[in-house]
């Protein structure tokens, strides 16, 4: 890369969550991930900017989106890349994620992807492993690359954040990405709303800095932005809501609702979508509204932006050096 | 041989009659013998033994109403013996043990294990509370008289609350036959299950499963009904939260015997304290909002909380390093207990003779122990602190088998110099440790 990129760019030698981020940061990493966009746009898509780096993507939940979009992020930017899906089985074993991480650690790995079931994971194998740490998504805490993403594709669409509405919509008491995205959008200025059913919101959800709102209507009007989040069936350990087709009833997104938003207003959804649970087919699949795709794509520039930020501070810190 | 210790130079702190001067102490034969302030005042008593106290505070030993340990079961964790290292570092000469161990202490002859294991084993006296339902299990109460002649203290699920209210109803009912006290947990187990912290902004940042703080004040509400029908004694091993003290407040203005006590760490933390997922701030009931550790300073120095306990709880460092929500429960508090007792003295809340009631008088009152007095007769179980004496508390030199102490690095005033049980040194603090 050029020398201007050789600067620091993170404070922190890991990437654990969004609330630690500077705007200052959020916007150098969104710069940064423009480079890639254009980059994966080309016919040569590869760097050697990560050349001789091993990169592990330790994933102890099933996700075939972040997985695939974090190696091939590593893989363009040149790096080795293994891919650890880590099964209940080895758990069963009695190995801790402890054992597990430490035990990949020394074969040395430059920086880890993880994944994990419980909050807290990504930092507590910050605090014990000796190589960058990038969060790919702890328990209901933050997602963080996905809330850069989801910011990457407002700021090439809407040119900024200032003074933005963005209705978020669904299950925000389990999900990590409402938490990231939260943290995210207050910070770079726009204005959020939370739109759920009381048992799907945080207590003191509001104390956040957020409006809530229970009536899809009423949340949506003059949102510039709607971000519909998965109701994530796998963690329902209690009837949160009574049955689906009610919830799509009340809080699915479909044209008749989305017409209470901004005229133009774009759809936005982290994936994967349960149609007809949270999100009509045909929202998801109107070109028009729906930057589903987008978001897809800008998830490999984000990657990519992330992994050669952390990298420069293995260069000069000489972490992980024998 | 008559075996003597005197006491000289002390400041004579009983909180059981209210005194608080200047003077001496004799013990004889493990008892104490006499006391006063013109005890060996002028002339140097003519005992083998003597301890020059030089002003500091000689009080009755502590008793902690709530300690676990892992025997039986797991002594990898915690054993009776290396309890009472810690217990004797930390002032406490009774350490009164919780029957959740493996197996659970709900059998006469597990209350005789328990005593045995202590007599051979401790350096402090152990007082077992027996289990109130069978294996824990919440559903048949436990040979309550038996249990009470084989030497068990009170009755409890320990960290489980009864789920059923008519067993819990049955068994106030059967205890109050035998004048038994019953020690409860307020923590409603449908409302808290699987719930690592508690409910409420700092909660909802880090995405941990949480509960709402009132699962304290609606068990502790049910129970006080209940009690109030079967006329049985009954004492809630800890709370933690305002809400449930208000209830209390009311029950007892209402004349109901009841009484309460609260673990020294929810004195001193609060939620914000977990930090970035710090697993030895997880206890049981959660640490709880800013505004509860201030209610809970003002419910003891009211009297409203009648004593204060360690909650110790020792839990291996295998069983601590985990996420957050898979780590254990429980901290270890027997060496810290005193120290953070001490805080409310120094930070004018309540008198140093008022603190130290909540740890050793009435502790001995609610259980019915011969203890916690400098009474002439009782049993020379005594505490030397230095109540100013300011230290760092360092993991590395915590006597416990376990070392989850989520004071680490706290500064505190104030610790034991020296403890004695039934007149026997069980410890002498060297300078600086």
């Amino acid at each position: 890369m050029t020398p201007a990129h050789a600067e620091p760019l993170l404070k922190s030698s890991h990437l654990l969550g969004i609330e630690a981020l500077s705007v200052g940061e959020i916007a150098a990493l969104l710069d940064l991930a423009e480079t890639y966009v254009a980059l994966n746009r080309s016919a040569s898509k590869k760097t050697d900017l990560l050349k001789g780096r091993t990169l592990i993507n330790l994933f102890f939940e099933a996700s075939t989106r972040t997985q695939s979009s974090f190696e091939l992020a590593g893989k363009r930017l040149g790096a080795d890349v293994l891919n650890m899906a880590v099964t209940s089985s080895s758990v069963a074993k009695g190995e801790t994620l402890i054992d597990t991480a430490t035990t990949l650690n020394a074969m040395r790995p430059d920086m880890l992807v993880v994944r994990h079931a419980d909050s807290g994971a990504a930092e507590l194998l910050a605090r014990k492993l000796d190589c960058c740490v990038v969060n790919a998504g702890d328990g209901s805490h933050e997602h963080p690359t996905q809330a850069l993403l989801d910011a990457l594709t407002i700021r090439r669409r809407r040119g900024g954040f200032e003074g933005l509405i963005v209705a978020i919509c669904g299950d925000v008491l389990h999900s990590r990405v409402a938490r990231s995205n939260i943290h995210l959008l207050l910070k770079m200025g726009a204005r959020v709303r939370l739109i759920a059913p009381r048992t799907l919101l945080p207590a003191d959800a509001d104390r956040f800095g957020v409006e809530i709102f229970h009536d899809m209507k009423k949340g949506l009007a003059g949102a510039d932005i709607v971000m519909m989040l998965r109701l994530q069936l796998e963690r329902m350990s209690g009837a949160f809501v009574p049955s689906t087709r009610e919830y799509f009833r009340f809080f699915g997104l479909d044209h008749e609702k989305l017409k209470a938003a901004k005229p133009g207003a774009l759809v936005m959804h982290p994936g994967p979508m349960n149609r007809g649970v949270e999100i009509d087919s045909a929202v998801a699949d109107d070109i028009e509204v729906s930057v589903i795709q987008e978001q897809v794509e800008m998830g490999v520039a984000i990657r990519m932006a992330v992994l050669d930020a952390l990298s420069r501070g293995l260069a000069q810190g000489g972490r992980n050096a024998p | 041989m008559t075996r003597r210790i005197a006491f000289r130079n002390a400041r004579l702190i009983d909180p059981a009659s209210g005194l608080d001067v200047r003077g001496g102490l004799l013990v004889e034969n493990g008892r104490i013998a006499d006391i006063g302030p013109r005890l060996f005042n002028d002339a140097e008593p003519g005992d083998p033994e003597v301890i020059d106290c030089k002003g500091l505070v000689l009080a009755p030993g502590l008793i902690d109403a709530r300690v676990f340990t892992g025997e039986p079961g797991s002594e990898y964790r915690e054993t009776l013996a290396s309890a009472s290292e810690a217990a004797a570092a930390g002032g406490i000469t009774t350490i009164v043990v919780m029957p959740n161990t493996d197996p659970v202490i709900d059998e006469p002859s597990l209350v005789d294990f328990i005593l045995r294991r202590a007599a051979a084993t401790a350096k402090v006296r152990v007082a077992p509370m027996a289990a109130l339902t069978r294996h824990l299990a919440g559903e048949t109460m436990t040979e309550i008289g038996l249990l009470k002649e084989a030497g068990a203290v009170a009755f409890t699920d320990g960290d489980r609350t009864l789920a059923n209210a008519r067993v819990l109803r049955r068994a106030l009912a059967y205890a109050s036959t035998f004048d038994a006290l019953i020690v409860g947990h307020a923590e409603d187990p449908t409302l808290t299950e699987g719930a690592a912290v508690t409910e409420g902004e700092y909660a909802m940042r880090l995405g941990l499963p949480a509960a709402p703080s009132a699962a304290e004040a609606i068990v502790v509400e049910r129970d006080l009904r209940l009690v109030e029908m079967t006329g049985a004694r009954y004492h809630f091993s800890q709370i933690s939260t305002r809400a449930a003290l208000d209830v209390i407040a009311s029950a007892k203005e209402r004349g109901v015997a009841v009484t309460c006590g609260v673990a020294a760490h929810h004195l001193a933390l609060n939620e914000l304290d977990v930090g970035s997922y710090l697993t030895f701030m997880k206890v049981k009931p959660p640490l709880r909002s800013e505004a509860d550790p201030a209610a809970m300073v003002e419910g003891v120095a009211s009297g409203l909380i009648d004593i204060i306990v360690s909650s110790h709880d020792p839990q291996a460092a295998d069983t601590k390093r985990q996420p957050f929500a898979q780590a254990a429960f429980g901290a270890v508090g027997l060496e810290t207990l005193l120290p953070v007792a001490l805080g409310l003295h120094h930070d004018g809340r309540a008198h140093l003779s008022h603190v130290l009631k909540a740890l050793s008088a009435t502790p001995a009152r609610i259980l019915g122990l011969n203890a916690g007095t400098l009474a002439k007769g009782a049993p020379a179980d005594l505490v030397l602190i230095d109540p100013d004496e300011p230290f760092t508390l360092r993991e590395s030199e915590l006597r416990s088998r376990a070392r989850n102490t989520p004071f680490a690095g706290r500064r505190f005033h104030g610790r034991a110099q020296r403890t004695f049980v039934g007149g026997v040194c069980v410890f002498e603090r060297k300078s600086g440790k």
